[in-house]
């Protein structure tokens, strides 16, 4: 629990909160550029995204969140006629380089989706599913690594006495908590979330929030939301795109109390269109 | 109706801690202030102006204590959009600081007249008077944090209803120490400066009883702001029997 007595030296300089040095970057942005075909999806981004702590990109629709996000795992590899230009430092190592080995970018690098999609296999295999395409078997290992990400997703207590049942025929807030256990299962560094919880009830969404909350101590997590408020209470950092340019990116905080541009404002306030 | 555990029961842990948090601000706050009055009687009793100079320094910080605590408040309501009792907790928490805040003032208030009084000597009358408001009004705040910190509506009532004596014995203070000045003129200079203590010690009770009603606000969603005492105990009773 939170220690609540006031800092009086804090109190001093003029805050209740202790002092606290800025993270270390995990991934850097520089001058990125973004293009299928002809038509320029982002425009010359920048951005630090700190390590351990939550990334929120927000924006209307086709703003190019989604296309950030996706260049962070290379997803844009697979579309035909996109191009990138720029840098993406991943812990210093630029993620776009040609000697870099995609498949094991993206085990670092790790995405989640606004639909969940379990495989159709039961929910032990399914968070298995990671492990043993990299070739472990061991059903010792499997064992522990199946318990320990479910409960990192906060679903071990709710499936642990129906691990063998199809995936399928859980809710969708659980098929969405499953996906990140499968997500986590290979240790991955960084976690992409696209609109994780625009398919669920109001209730599975506080649950994933509040999973995003305790998975960042051990996660630098980037997550694409429509929904406002959602990045409010979930994230740290908060990036407003529009028409493919990074508008404003700052605290959560301060973006949400106090915005720079008017842009910004406009948007966060519904003022926007 | 809000009850003691409800912010414990968010799904969200971390507004859980939010609120937990900004409300333990607010009554370290309370505890600040509330010292800072006692002190600032103290150092008037004593004239003791070293202790009202620590009183009058002390200010800055309660001043600070408002400031922060309003943050912590509007990044609550931008972050998590409260609904319900969480609105009216967070809502009334941001008008409470205003109360101890100017609390804090009347406090420093007293201290710079305890400066006085120790270099003007004592007063005729012994401060009978500021000894026997300054126990009540403290006791007043006292008491409206006490229902804050434990959503107790009856004790914020009281509080709210006890301020009425508090004006009473104001006005009786007030023509005790005219009695004074009109049988010696010499006593002017020090009776005033103790009438100016007694008006801050007056406000004091105002304040504490503004918070009982923000009090009655938080826990019930009755606005009993303006109105007569009376009305109040009313309207308190005529909500319970809606429960």
């Amino acid at each position: 629990m939170e220690h609540h007595a006031i800092d009086i030296q804090a109190l001093r300089r003029g805050s209740l909160k202790p002092e606290q040095g800025t993270p270390p970057t995990s991934l850097a942005v520089n001058q990125l550029n973004l293009f299928y075909n002809d038509s320029q999806a982002l425009y010359d981004i920048n951005l630090e995204i700190p390590r351990q702590r939550v990334t929120a990109f927000i924006g209307p629709s086709g703003c190019g969140k989604s296309s950030l996000l996706r260049c962070i795992n290379r997803m844009n590899d697979l579309v035909d006629g996109c191009r990138v230009q720029g840098e993406l430092l991943l812990e210093g190592e630029d993620i776009y380089h040609p000697r870099v080995d995609v498949a094991s970018l993206r085990r670092r690098v790790g995405m989640v989706f606004q639909k969940p999609n379990p495989f159709p296999k039961s929910i032990y295999e399914n968070v298995a599913y990671g492990l043993r395409i990299q070739g472990i078997n061991k059903k010792r290992v499997l064992d522990e690594v199946v318990e320990k990400s479910l409960r990192a997703a906060a679903l071990w207590d709710e499936v642990k006495d129906r691990l063998h049942e199809s995936a399928l025929g859980m809710s969708g807030g659980q098929q969405q908590r499953l996906v990140i256990a499968r997500t986590i299962a290979v240790e991955p560094e960084v976690l992409l979330l696209d609109e994780p919880a625009s398919a669920l009830d109001p209730i599975s969404t506080l649950k994933i929030e509040e999973l995003i909350y305790e998975l960042k101590s051990r996660y630098t997590i980037v997550i694409v939301t429509h929904n406002m408020q959602q990045a409010a209470r979930v994230s740290d950092m908060t990036a407003f795109m529009y028409m493919g340019k990074l508008v404003e990116v700052d605290t959560t905080d301060n973006l949400f109390t106090n915005p720079a541009k008017k842009q910004t404002e406009d948007y966060i306030t519904g003022r926007y269109g | 109706m809000l009850q003691q555990d409800s912010y414990k029961q968010h799904i969200s842990a971390q507004f859980n801690a939010e609120l937990e948090a900004v409300k333990n601000h607010l009554l370290e706050m309370g505890g600040m202030v509330e010292q800072q009055i006692s002190r600032a009687i103290e150092s008037l009793l004593n004239r003791d102006s070293g202790l009202a100079e620590e009183i009058i320094n002390n200010d800055e910080l309660v001043n600070q204590l408002e400031i922060s605590i309003d943050e912590e408040c509007s990044r609550i309501l931008a972050r998590r959009q409260p609904a319900a009792s969480d609105l009216r907790l967070v809502f009334t928490i941001s008008k409470v600081t205003t109360d101890l805040e100017r609390i804090g003032d009347e406090a420093s208030k007293i201290a710079r007249q305890a400066v006085r009084l120790s270099e003007e000597g004592g007063s005729p009358s012994n401060f009978v008077e500021i000894r026997h408001i300054g126990s009540y009004v403290t006791t007043m705040l006292r008491k409206s944090l006490d229902a804050f910190a434990r959503l107790d509506v009856d004790m914020a009532v009281d509080t709210i209803v006890s301020d009425r004596s508090v004006d009473t014995e104001y006005a009786t203070a007030m023509r005790s120490l005219i009695t004074f000045m009109m049988e010696d003129p010499r006593t002017i200079g020090p009776v005033i400066n103790e009438m100016w203590a007694l008006r801050s010690l007056e406000r004091v009770g105002d304040h504490a009883s503004n918070i009982s009603e923000h009090v009655v606000y938080l826990v019930r969603g009755l606005d009993v702001r303006h109105i007569e005492p009376d009305e109040v105990v009313a309207q308190v009773e005529e909500s319970r029997r809606r429960d």
